[in-house]
Protein backbone atom coordinates (compact mmCIF):
# COMPACT_ATOMS: atom_id res chain seq x y z
CA UNK A 1 0.00 0.00 0.00
CA UNK A 2 2.69 2.39 0.75
CA UNK A 3 4.49 1.38 -2.11
CA UNK A 4 1.51 2.56 -4.20
CA UNK A 5 0.52 5.60 -2.31
CA UNK A 6 4.51 6.88 -2.29
CA UNK A 7 4.23 5.88 -6.28
CA UNK A 8 0.70 8.22 -6.95
CA UNK A 9 2.65 10.73 -4.93
CA UNK A 10 6.15 10.87 -7.36
CA UNK A 11 3.24 10.85 -10.37
CA UNK A 12 1.71 14.36 -9.21
CA UNK A 13 4.88 15.72 -8.78
CA UNK A 14 5.99 15.17 -12.25
CA UNK A 15 5.92 18.04 -14.68
CA UNK A 16 3.57 18.09 -17.05
CA UNK A 17 4.79 16.93 -20.32
CA UNK A 18 2.96 19.31 -23.35
CA UNK A 19 3.24 22.81 -22.88
CA UNK A 20 0.10 24.11 -22.08
CA UNK A 21 -1.07 27.41 -22.70
CA UNK A 22 -4.33 29.70 -21.81
CA UNK A 23 -4.78 32.48 -24.82
CA UNK A 24 -8.11 34.95 -24.62
CA UNK A 25 -8.64 37.15 -27.47
CA UNK A 26 -11.04 40.18 -27.29
CA UNK A 27 -12.95 39.03 -24.31
CA UNK A 28 -16.25 40.46 -23.39
CA UNK A 29 -17.99 39.79 -20.46
CA UNK A 30 -21.25 40.90 -19.50
CA UNK A 31 -23.00 40.33 -15.77
CA UNK A 32 -26.92 41.37 -16.06
CA UNK A 33 -27.27 44.47 -18.07
CA UNK A 34 -23.67 45.84 -17.26
CA UNK A 35 -20.82 45.01 -19.32
CA UNK A 36 -17.64 44.32 -16.94
CA UNK A 37 -14.81 43.54 -19.62
CA UNK A 38 -14.44 44.48 -23.04
CA UNK A 39 -11.56 43.92 -25.96
CA UNK A 40 -9.47 41.68 -23.14
CA UNK A 41 -6.42 39.59 -24.71
CA UNK A 42 -4.00 37.88 -22.68
CA UNK A 43 -1.67 34.68 -23.57
CA UNK A 44 -0.20 32.56 -20.24
CA UNK A 45 2.24 30.41 -20.99
CA UNK A 46 3.76 27.12 -19.25
CA UNK A 47 5.06 27.59 -15.59
CA UNK A 48 2.81 31.13 -15.72
CA UNK A 49 1.67 32.76 -12.16
CA UNK A 50 -1.31 35.65 -13.45
CA UNK A 51 -2.82 37.59 -10.65
CA UNK A 52 -5.65 39.57 -11.38
CA UNK A 53 -6.45 42.76 -8.83
CA UNK A 54 -9.24 45.25 -9.75
CA UNK A 55 -11.81 47.44 -7.30
CA UNK A 56 -15.01 45.48 -5.99
CA UNK A 57 -17.61 44.87 -8.58
CA UNK A 58 -15.26 45.17 -11.54
CA UNK A 59 -15.38 41.78 -13.01
CA UNK A 60 -12.62 39.44 -11.43
CA UNK A 61 -15.40 36.66 -10.78
CA UNK A 62 -17.52 36.92 -13.92
CA UNK A 63 -13.97 37.00 -15.75
CA UNK A 64 -12.68 33.66 -13.82
CA UNK A 65 -16.10 32.04 -14.48
CA UNK A 66 -15.86 32.81 -18.20
CA UNK A 67 -12.01 31.60 -18.25
CA UNK A 68 -13.86 28.60 -16.45
CA UNK A 69 -16.04 27.88 -18.86
CA UNK A 70 -18.77 28.46 -16.41
CA UNK A 71 -19.71 31.34 -18.37
CA UNK A 72 -20.40 32.34 -21.61
CA UNK A 73 -18.17 35.60 -22.76
CA UNK A 74 -20.78 38.41 -24.24
CA UNK A 75 -17.95 38.10 -27.68
CA UNK A 76 -14.31 36.82 -27.97
CA UNK A 77 -12.50 33.58 -27.62
CA UNK A 78 -10.80 31.59 -25.27
CA UNK A 79 -7.78 28.91 -26.49
CA UNK A 80 -6.60 25.84 -24.46
CA UNK A 81 -3.40 24.46 -26.13
CA UNK A 82 -4.18 26.47 -29.52
CA UNK A 83 -7.42 25.29 -30.06
CA UNK A 84 -10.88 26.77 -29.26
CA UNK A 85 -11.93 26.05 -25.97
CA UNK A 86 -15.63 24.95 -27.18
CA UNK A 87 -14.24 22.33 -29.14
CA UNK A 88 -11.92 20.70 -26.64
CA UNK A 89 -14.02 20.94 -24.15
CA UNK A 90 -13.93 17.88 -22.09
CA UNK A 91 -10.12 17.73 -22.39
CA UNK A 92 -10.13 21.62 -21.02
CA UNK A 93 -12.46 20.50 -18.03
CA UNK A 94 -9.55 17.19 -17.56
CA UNK A 95 -7.05 19.85 -17.28
CA UNK A 96 -8.62 22.10 -15.04
CA UNK A 97 -9.50 22.49 -11.24
CA UNK A 98 -11.12 25.49 -10.50
CA UNK A 99 -11.94 27.11 -6.26
CA UNK A 100 -14.40 29.36 -6.77
CA UNK A 101 -15.90 32.24 -4.78
CA UNK A 102 -18.22 30.06 -2.40
CA UNK A 103 -16.18 26.33 -1.44
CA UNK A 104 -17.79 23.87 -2.62
CA UNK A 105 -18.05 22.31 0.50
CA UNK A 106 -20.81 20.22 1.96
CA UNK A 107 -21.28 21.21 5.37
CA UNK A 108 -23.02 17.61 6.85
CA UNK A 109 -19.82 15.65 5.40
CA UNK A 110 -16.70 14.92 6.74
CA UNK A 111 -13.38 16.68 5.53
CA UNK A 112 -12.11 13.46 4.54
CA UNK A 113 -15.57 12.60 2.58
CA UNK A 114 -15.49 16.19 1.03
CA UNK A 115 -12.66 15.59 -0.44
CA UNK A 116 -12.69 11.67 -1.31
CA UNK A 117 -16.16 13.20 -3.60
CA UNK A 118 -13.88 15.82 -4.99
CA UNK A 119 -11.17 13.20 -5.94
CA UNK A 120 -14.26 10.89 -7.33
CA UNK A 121 -15.31 13.81 -9.67
CA UNK A 122 -11.30 14.40 -10.88
CA UNK A 123 -8.43 12.93 -9.43
CA UNK A 124 -6.00 11.70 -10.29
CA UNK A 125 -3.24 14.02 -7.90
CA UNK A 126 -1.95 13.35 -4.52
CA UNK A 127 -3.71 11.28 -1.96
CA UNK A 128 -6.30 12.55 0.37
CA UNK A 129 -4.76 12.34 3.84
CA UNK A 130 -1.52 13.74 2.02
CA UNK A 131 -3.48 16.65 0.85
CA UNK A 132 -5.04 17.15 4.18
CA UNK A 133 -1.41 16.98 5.97
CA UNK A 134 -0.50 20.02 3.60
CA UNK A 135 -3.03 21.84 4.27
CA UNK A 136 -3.02 21.71 8.24
CA UNK A 137 -6.40 19.67 8.21
CA UNK A 138 -4.92 16.32 9.05
CA UNK A 139 -6.47 16.20 12.75
CA UNK A 140 -10.10 17.26 11.20
CA UNK A 141 -10.24 14.26 8.81
CA UNK A 142 -13.24 13.00 10.54
CA UNK A 143 -15.21 16.75 11.98
CA UNK A 144 -18.01 17.44 10.27
CA UNK A 145 -17.04 20.37 8.19
CA UNK A 146 -20.24 22.80 9.72
CA UNK A 147 -18.27 22.38 12.40
CA UNK A 148 -15.26 24.03 10.78
CA UNK A 149 -14.07 27.62 10.55
CA UNK A 150 -14.64 29.79 7.86
CA UNK A 151 -10.31 29.60 7.01
CA UNK A 152 -10.37 25.85 7.65
CA UNK A 153 -13.08 25.54 5.21
CA UNK A 154 -11.30 27.63 2.79
CA UNK A 155 -8.04 25.50 3.37
CA UNK A 156 -10.43 22.22 2.63
CA UNK A 157 -11.31 23.56 -0.67
CA UNK A 158 -7.98 23.92 -1.65
CA UNK A 159 -6.82 20.48 -0.89
CA UNK A 160 -9.40 19.87 -4.21
CA UNK A 161 -5.86 21.36 -5.81
CA UNK A 162 -3.83 18.38 -4.79
CA UNK A 163 -6.07 15.38 -5.03
CA UNK A 164 -7.38 16.23 -8.26
CA UNK A 165 -4.59 16.37 -11.40
CA UNK A 166 -5.05 19.39 -13.05
CA UNK A 167 -2.50 22.16 -14.99
CA UNK A 168 -4.66 25.45 -14.88
CA UNK A 169 -5.50 26.16 -11.64
CA UNK A 170 -8.06 29.09 -11.35
CA UNK A 171 -8.70 30.74 -7.71
CA UNK A 172 -10.88 33.23 -6.73
CA UNK A 173 -9.80 34.79 -3.95
CA UNK A 174 -8.00 31.94 -2.24
CA UNK A 175 -6.31 33.66 0.90
CA UNK A 176 -9.67 34.92 1.79
CA UNK A 177 -10.25 33.66 5.58
CA UNK A 178 -6.90 32.06 5.73
CA UNK A 179 -4.40 32.92 8.40
CA UNK A 180 -0.29 33.87 7.57
CA UNK A 181 1.04 30.07 7.90
CA UNK A 182 -1.83 29.11 5.64
CA UNK A 183 -1.09 32.24 3.37
CA UNK A 184 2.13 30.71 3.20
CA UNK A 185 1.24 27.13 2.35
CA UNK A 186 -1.04 28.04 -0.19
CA UNK A 187 1.51 30.95 -1.72
CA UNK A 188 4.07 27.92 -2.31
CA UNK A 189 1.92 25.43 -3.44
CA UNK A 190 1.14 27.70 -6.09
CA UNK A 191 4.78 28.54 -6.55
CA UNK A 192 5.59 24.62 -7.03
CA UNK A 193 2.76 24.27 -9.12
CA UNK A 194 4.24 26.51 -11.67
CA UNK A 195 7.97 25.36 -11.17
CA UNK A 196 6.28 22.20 -12.45
CA UNK A 197 5.00 23.62 -15.84
CA UNK A 198 0.99 24.54 -14.22
CA UNK A 199 -0.77 27.53 -15.02
CA UNK A 200 -2.38 29.52 -12.09
CA UNK A 201 -4.87 32.38 -12.57
CA UNK A 202 -5.85 33.87 -9.25
CA UNK A 203 -7.73 37.14 -8.14
CA UNK A 204 -6.31 38.25 -4.60
CA UNK A 205 -6.27 41.57 -2.98
CA UNK A 206 -4.24 40.45 -0.33
CA UNK A 207 -0.11 41.64 -1.01
CA UNK A 208 1.32 37.86 -1.12
CA UNK A 209 5.28 36.45 -1.70
CA UNK A 210 4.08 34.90 -4.52
CA UNK A 211 6.48 35.30 -7.54
CA UNK A 212 3.70 36.51 -10.13
CA UNK A 213 4.51 36.45 -13.55
CA UNK A 214 2.22 38.01 -14.87
CA UNK A 215 -0.89 40.65 -13.23
CA UNK A 216 -3.94 42.36 -14.90
CA UNK A 217 -4.97 44.96 -13.39
CA UNK A 218 -8.95 45.49 -14.35
CA UNK A 219 -10.93 49.29 -14.84
CA UNK A 220 -14.32 49.75 -15.18
CA UNK A 221 -15.07 49.11 -18.96
CA UNK A 222 -11.45 50.55 -19.96
CA UNK A 223 -9.53 48.63 -22.37
CA UNK A 224 -6.43 46.95 -21.07
CA UNK A 225 -3.89 46.38 -23.38
CA UNK A 226 -1.43 43.62 -22.86
CA UNK A 227 0.96 43.37 -19.75
CA UNK B 1 -12.11 6.74 -18.11
CA UNK B 2 -15.24 4.16 -17.69
CA UNK B 3 -14.09 3.27 -14.20
CA UNK B 4 -13.69 6.27 -13.29
CA UNK B 5 -16.91 8.00 -14.48
CA UNK B 6 -18.93 4.49 -12.43
CA UNK B 7 -16.87 5.43 -9.57
CA UNK B 8 -18.17 9.24 -9.63
CA UNK B 9 -21.65 8.67 -10.24
CA UNK B 10 -21.49 5.81 -6.90
CA UNK B 11 -19.91 8.55 -5.25
CA UNK B 12 -22.72 10.67 -5.93
CA UNK B 13 -25.45 8.52 -4.91
CA UNK B 14 -22.88 7.48 -1.66
CA UNK B 15 -23.10 11.42 -0.64
CA UNK B 16 -26.71 11.95 -1.61
CA UNK B 17 -27.88 9.06 0.65
CA UNK B 18 -25.33 10.07 3.64
CA UNK B 19 -26.41 13.76 3.47
CA UNK B 20 -30.18 12.88 3.66
CA UNK B 21 -29.08 10.11 6.38
CA UNK B 22 -27.73 12.70 8.13
CA UNK B 23 -30.96 15.30 7.89
CA UNK B 24 -33.50 12.57 8.35
CA UNK B 25 -35.88 14.46 10.15
CA UNK B 26 -35.99 16.67 7.38
CA UNK B 27 -36.06 13.80 4.86
CA UNK B 28 -38.57 11.91 6.41
CA UNK B 29 -41.48 14.58 6.03
CA UNK B 30 -42.48 14.13 2.29
CA UNK B 31 -42.78 10.90 3.02
CA UNK B 32 -44.47 11.41 6.35
CA UNK B 33 -46.77 13.60 4.12
CA UNK B 34 -47.56 10.72 1.72
CA UNK B 35 -48.65 8.16 4.19
CA UNK B 36 -50.74 11.28 6.33
CA UNK B 37 -52.95 12.03 3.49
CA UNK B 38 -53.81 8.36 2.20
CA UNK B 39 -54.36 7.90 5.82
CA UNK B 40 -56.85 10.61 6.75
CA UNK B 41 -58.74 10.03 3.39
CA UNK B 42 -60.88 7.04 4.04
CA UNK B 43 -62.05 9.34 7.35
CA UNK B 44 -63.78 11.80 5.23
CA UNK B 45 -64.76 9.49 2.47
CA UNK B 46 -66.86 7.18 4.84
CA UNK B 47 -67.03 3.10 5.28
CA UNK B 48 -68.58 2.27 1.94
CA UNK B 49 -65.92 -0.52 1.04
CA UNK B 50 -66.60 -0.13 -3.08
CA UNK B 51 -66.47 3.40 -2.93
CA UNK B 52 -63.17 3.56 -0.92
CA UNK B 53 -61.86 1.00 -3.34
CA UNK B 54 -62.22 2.59 -6.28
CA UNK B 55 -60.89 5.83 -4.85
CA UNK B 56 -58.24 4.11 -3.10
CA UNK B 57 -55.90 4.19 -6.22
CA UNK B 58 -56.06 7.65 -7.09
CA UNK B 59 -55.60 9.13 -3.16
CA UNK B 60 -52.58 6.80 -3.35
CA UNK B 61 -51.06 8.27 -6.33
CA UNK B 62 -52.14 11.80 -6.19
CA UNK B 63 -50.60 11.77 -2.19
CA UNK B 64 -47.39 10.01 -3.95
CA UNK B 65 -47.36 13.09 -6.85
CA UNK B 66 -47.54 15.39 -4.29
CA UNK B 67 -45.03 14.05 -2.02
CA UNK B 68 -42.53 13.74 -4.40
CA UNK B 69 -43.02 17.70 -5.97
CA UNK B 70 -42.37 18.44 -2.07
CA UNK B 71 -39.21 16.32 -2.21
CA UNK B 72 -37.77 17.33 -5.41
CA UNK B 73 -37.60 21.26 -4.09
CA UNK B 74 -33.88 20.14 -1.97
CA UNK B 75 -32.54 18.43 -4.98
CA UNK B 76 -30.41 20.89 -6.77
CA UNK B 77 -30.60 23.35 -4.06
CA UNK B 78 -28.16 23.25 -1.82
CA UNK B 79 -25.65 22.45 -4.33
CA UNK B 80 -26.10 25.58 -5.72
CA UNK B 81 -25.92 27.64 -2.64
CA UNK B 82 -23.06 26.13 -1.32
CA UNK B 83 -20.74 26.03 -4.61
CA UNK B 84 -21.02 22.04 -5.31
CA UNK B 85 -22.75 22.25 -8.51
CA UNK B 86 -19.91 24.25 -9.98
CA UNK B 87 -17.46 21.57 -9.29
CA UNK B 88 -20.45 18.76 -11.09
CA UNK B 89 -20.34 21.03 -14.06
CA UNK B 90 -16.72 21.25 -13.47
CA UNK B 91 -16.10 17.26 -13.50
CA UNK B 92 -14.04 15.96 -16.75
CA UNK B 93 -17.14 13.23 -16.36
CA UNK B 94 -20.73 13.94 -18.65
CA UNK B 95 -22.95 15.96 -16.59
CA UNK B 96 -26.01 14.27 -17.82
CA UNK B 97 -24.86 10.67 -16.29
CA UNK B 98 -23.75 12.67 -13.17
CA UNK B 99 -27.07 14.20 -13.27
CA UNK B 100 -28.59 10.88 -13.55
CA UNK B 101 -27.01 9.74 -10.08
CA UNK B 102 -28.64 12.92 -8.63
CA UNK B 103 -31.97 11.30 -9.88
CA UNK B 104 -30.99 7.82 -8.60
CA UNK B 105 -30.24 8.92 -5.34
CA UNK B 106 -33.73 11.19 -5.15
CA UNK B 107 -36.02 8.12 -6.51
CA UNK B 108 -34.50 5.80 -3.72
CA UNK B 109 -35.26 8.18 -1.00
CA UNK B 110 -38.15 10.10 -1.89
CA UNK B 111 -39.82 7.30 -4.70
CA UNK B 112 -39.07 3.83 -3.16
CA UNK B 113 -40.38 4.27 0.22
CA UNK B 114 -43.80 5.41 -1.05
CA UNK B 115 -43.48 1.81 -3.29
CA UNK B 116 -42.99 0.44 -0.13
CA UNK B 117 -45.53 1.71 2.25
CA UNK B 118 -48.29 1.55 -0.73
CA UNK B 119 -49.42 -1.94 0.41
CA UNK B 120 -50.03 -0.60 4.17
CA UNK B 121 -51.65 1.68 2.35
CA UNK B 122 -54.05 0.01 0.14
CA UNK B 123 -55.36 -2.06 2.61
CA UNK B 124 -57.31 0.85 4.33
CA UNK B 125 -59.01 2.02 0.99
CA UNK B 126 -59.57 -2.34 0.93
CA UNK B 127 -56.98 -2.75 -1.98
CA UNK B 128 -55.71 -5.77 -2.30
CA UNK B 129 -54.36 -8.86 -4.31
CA UNK B 130 -54.52 -8.18 -7.97
CA UNK B 131 -55.66 -4.68 -7.77
CA UNK B 132 -53.08 -4.27 -5.47
CA UNK B 133 -50.32 -5.69 -8.10
CA UNK B 134 -51.49 -3.58 -10.57
CA UNK B 135 -50.98 -0.46 -8.44
CA UNK B 136 -47.21 -1.24 -7.69
CA UNK B 137 -46.65 -2.00 -10.99
CA UNK B 138 -47.82 1.42 -11.73
CA UNK B 139 -46.07 3.19 -8.72
CA UNK B 140 -42.86 1.08 -9.94
CA UNK B 141 -42.98 2.40 -13.73
CA UNK B 142 -44.54 5.79 -12.60
CA UNK B 143 -42.46 7.11 -9.41
CA UNK B 144 -38.72 7.30 -11.44
CA UNK B 145 -40.66 9.39 -14.25
CA UNK B 146 -42.05 11.30 -11.63
CA UNK B 147 -38.01 12.11 -10.10
CA UNK B 148 -36.80 12.12 -13.67
CA UNK B 149 -39.16 14.68 -15.21
CA UNK B 150 -39.06 17.35 -11.96
CA UNK B 151 -35.62 17.12 -12.03
CA UNK B 152 -35.82 19.18 -14.74
CA UNK B 153 -38.33 21.73 -13.38
CA UNK B 154 -36.08 22.13 -10.53
CA UNK B 155 -33.28 22.53 -12.22
CA UNK B 156 -34.56 24.96 -14.19
CA UNK B 157 -35.93 27.47 -10.88
CA UNK B 158 -32.85 26.41 -8.73
CA UNK B 159 -31.85 29.49 -6.90
CA UNK B 160 -35.34 31.54 -8.35
CA UNK B 161 -37.27 32.66 -5.55
CA UNK B 162 -39.97 31.62 -5.68
CA UNK B 163 -38.61 28.04 -7.29
CA UNK B 164 -41.46 25.64 -5.27
CA UNK B 165 -44.12 27.12 -6.76
CA UNK B 166 -42.25 27.55 -10.51
CA UNK B 167 -41.31 24.10 -10.67
CA UNK B 168 -44.94 23.05 -9.75
CA UNK B 169 -46.21 25.12 -12.40
CA UNK B 170 -43.84 23.76 -14.48
CA UNK B 171 -44.09 20.19 -13.34
CA UNK B 172 -47.96 19.26 -13.39
CA UNK B 173 -48.41 19.22 -16.88
CA UNK B 174 -45.62 16.72 -16.96
CA UNK B 175 -47.23 14.80 -14.41
CA UNK B 176 -50.49 14.74 -15.43
CA UNK B 177 -50.53 11.69 -18.46
CA UNK B 178 -48.45 9.87 -15.47
CA UNK B 179 -51.31 10.26 -13.04
CA UNK B 180 -54.06 9.49 -16.15
CA UNK B 181 -52.29 6.15 -17.08
CA UNK B 182 -51.17 4.41 -13.48
CA UNK B 183 -54.97 5.80 -12.19
CA UNK B 184 -56.13 4.03 -15.92
CA UNK B 185 -54.40 0.89 -14.94
CA UNK B 186 -55.43 0.46 -11.56
CA UNK B 187 -59.02 1.43 -12.41
CA UNK B 188 -59.35 -1.18 -14.97
CA UNK B 189 -57.75 -4.03 -12.94
CA UNK B 190 -60.29 -2.94 -10.38
CA UNK B 191 -62.92 -3.98 -13.07
CA UNK B 192 -61.33 -6.94 -14.52
CA UNK B 193 -60.41 -5.06 -17.35
CA UNK B 194 -57.42 -5.32 -19.66
CA UNK B 195 -54.67 -2.63 -17.96
CA UNK B 196 -52.11 -3.67 -20.41
CA UNK B 197 -52.20 -0.84 -22.41
CA UNK B 198 -52.18 1.65 -20.25
CA UNK B 199 -48.97 0.21 -18.60
CA UNK B 200 -47.39 -0.08 -21.37
CA UNK B 201 -47.78 3.72 -21.85
CA UNK B 202 -46.79 4.14 -18.67
CA UNK B 203 -43.46 2.23 -19.41
CA UNK B 204 -43.13 4.61 -22.65
CA UNK B 205 -43.49 7.34 -20.59
CA UNK B 206 -40.52 6.52 -18.11
CA UNK B 207 -38.27 6.01 -21.37
CA UNK B 208 -38.73 9.10 -22.48
CA UNK B 209 -38.07 10.68 -19.73
CA UNK B 210 -34.67 8.11 -18.69
CA UNK B 211 -33.73 9.45 -22.13
CA UNK B 212 -34.42 12.80 -22.41
CA UNK B 213 -34.73 14.37 -19.29
CA UNK B 214 -31.06 14.17 -17.25
CA UNK B 215 -29.84 15.57 -20.78
CA UNK B 216 -32.65 18.76 -20.29
CA UNK B 217 -31.85 18.94 -16.46
CA UNK B 218 -28.32 18.76 -17.51
CA UNK B 219 -28.59 21.72 -19.66
CA UNK B 220 -31.22 23.16 -17.54
CA UNK B 221 -28.47 23.50 -14.94
CA UNK B 222 -25.61 24.77 -16.89
CA UNK B 223 -28.01 27.85 -17.68
CA UNK B 224 -28.79 28.21 -14.53
CA UNK B 225 -25.26 28.78 -13.00
CA UNK B 226 -24.16 30.97 -15.72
Amino acid sequence: MTSTLSTIERASMMPYAASPTLEARDLCCRRGDRLLLTRLSFTLARGEILQITGANGVGKTTLLRVIASLMQPESGTLHWRGQLLEKVRSAYLRDLSYVGHADGVKGSLSVAENLTLASALHGGGIPINAALQRLGLGDLADTLTHRLSAGQRRRLALARLLVNQACLWLLDEPFTALDKPAIKTVASMLEEHAARGGLVIFTSHHSTDITISRALHLEDQREWNGD
Amino acid sequence: MERGLVHACAWIVKRDLLLLWRHRAEAANPVLFFFVIALIFPLSLGPEPQMLQSVGPGVIWIAALLATLLSLEAVFRSDLEDGSLEQLLLSPHPLTLLVMAKILSHWLTAGLPLLLLAPILGLQFGIAGYTLGVLLLTLILGTPALSLMGAIGVALTAGLRAAGILATLLLLPLYVPILIFATGATAAANRGLAWGPQLYMLGALLMLAITLAPLAAAAALRIRNS
